[in-house]
């Protein structure tokens, strides 16, 4: 099993943004879909450690999560988060400061088309860039690393109909490598279902 | 350096107070609504300096180090704590900014006396001390001024990028660069602009007390570069300690 929550539950304040949320997520392509604020990003935010649960236990190929080095496991499952957040410089440099710390040789050309950008992008200054174009230099990024797991959080959200499809399909291309699982957290059904093996659904809290 | 002397009435301070006058009246006129300001800043500059005063001449009269030594503890306390208001953004930011000023307090010091710049007496290192811990305090407020600020704007992508691995160090390395930038270019721009636009206080002093330019200059020159040694200890150590309270020992950003 690729990740195990069980009763999984995290407090901000005195409010529960999640709680007592049990799941067994597949190795493959995992699609999350809930309304705003039912906790999907907090899920994938705990399950890189860039938080950990209250409540609760998460397992990653059957150890506890926090058995893991946060650092090591973070290049393994990463983490491309909701809007774009490149570091200053062109979108090369991004991609090699990424590889470098997971230790991994960079090959700028198939990384850009493995995230569905073409290789002239590779010296382009990254504030000059869509969001679209940020996004999928985001997915870059992570691809760079060489990851076992990709945390996918809403990546076509700031997206309008045509750059949208555009990173759907790149998605529905690298959900085929055999080597990569996708979890994918979405606000739309209609996404989930085509991009997903399945589908869990979260529920606002009443 | 030459031993000077100059003796100041009390009527020429009082007669001073015309231009607090002046100073009260053009906000006044033009409702800044400063004059409340203007009298509360005057009496406690007075009541301060005063006590000020007649600690430093107990204390040089006592001429033993170790109130020397009290004397300037005191000012890094109550450094740290005037600090930190500025630094409110920053947790736990009291430890720090005490830590970096005690340090950069004790290293400047300790280096102009070992050089034999200064000799280790009373009349050099409370004056010294004095400017030496209070530049330093400027300047570690402002950097962690500077580091609330960027932690907050930065969130996202110093989360994107500990989500690729990175340590807190490195994610955070873009904003304690910027913070320790903001702390150290006010001593350094006005370094540069030295004796063009302004006077220097010390050098000021010296000269009003009758001593030769030559000796205000080197006085001065001396001043301005154990200062520049002082800011930028006191701004590193107090944003390299300080951004870690952002974080977890996992390196995860703390909800603030």
């Amino acid at each position: 099993m690729l990740f195990e929550l069980r009763d999984v539950g995290l407090d901000r304040g005195d409010r529960a943004v999640l709680d007592g949320f049990s799941a067994r997520i597949a190795e493959g392509a995992t699609a999350i879909v809930g309304p705003s604020g039912a906790g999907k990003s907090t899920l994938l935010r705990l399950l890189n450690r860039l938080a950990d649960p209250s409540r609760g236990e998460i397992l990653y190929r059957d150890r506890p999560l926090d058995s893991y080095e946060p650092l090591a496991l973070r290049r393994e499952v990463s983490l491309v988060p909701q809007l774009p957040a490149l570091l200053e410089g062109t979108v090369e440099s991004n991609l090699r400061y990424a590889a470098e710390l997971a230790g991994e040789p960079l090959e700028t050309e198939e990384t850009l088309r493995r995230a569905g950008l073409d290789p002239a992008f590779a010296g382009r200054d990254v504030a000059k860039l869509s969001v679209g174009e940020q996004q999928r230099a985001m997915l870059a990024r992570a691809l760079a690393q060489r990851p076992a797991v990709l945390l996918l959080d809403e990546p076509t959200s700031a997206l309008d109909h045509a750059a949208r499809d555009a990173v759907e399909a790149t998605l529905a291309r690298l959900r085929s490598e055999s080597n990569l699982s996708l979890v994918l957290v979405s606000h739309d059904p209609e996404q989930a279902r085509r991009l997903g093996d399945r589908v869990v659904e979260l529920e606002a809290r009443p | 350096m030459s031993t000077t002397s100059i003796h100041v009435e009390l009527w020429q301070v009082a007669a001073s107070l015309v231009l607090v006058a002046l100073a009260a009246a053009i906000s006044f006129w033009q409702r800044a609504d400063l004059e409340r300001d203007i009298a509360v800043a005057t009496a406690r500059s007075i009541v301060q300096l005063t006590l000020v005063g007649y600690a430093i001449k107990l204390i040089f009269e006592a001429d033993t180090i170790l109130l020397v030594l009290a004397l300037l503890a005191v000012m890094v306390f109550f450094g740290a704590i005037t600090a930190r208001h500025r630094a409110d953004k920053v947790p736990g930011s009291f430890g720090p900014l005490l830590i970096a000023l005690a340090l950069a307090g004790a290293s400047t010091l300790g280096l102009v006396v070992a050089l034999g710049i200064f000799e280790p007496t009373p009349r050099y290192l409370v004056p010294v001390g004095g400017m030496v811990i209070g530049n330093a305090m400027t300047a570690s407020a402002v950097a962690l001024n500077r580091l609330g600020d960027e932690m907050a704007d930065a969130r996202a992508r110093i989360e994107a990028t500990l989500a690729l691995g990175a340590t807190a160090r490195e994610a955070a390395a873009p904003t304690i660069r910027r913070s320790l930038r903001s702390g150290m270019i006010t001593l350094v721009d006005s370094t540069k602009t030295t004796g063009l636009i302004f006077f220097p206080g010390t050098m000021v002093g010296m000269l009003l007390a009758g001593a030769s330019p030559t000796d205000a200059v080197r006085l001065q020159l001396i001043l301005l570069y154990t200062l520049l040694g002082s800011v930028s200890i006191s701004a590193l150590v107090a944003t390299l300690l300080a951004y870690r309270n952002f974080f977890t020992s996992a390196a995860q950003l703390r909800e603030l």
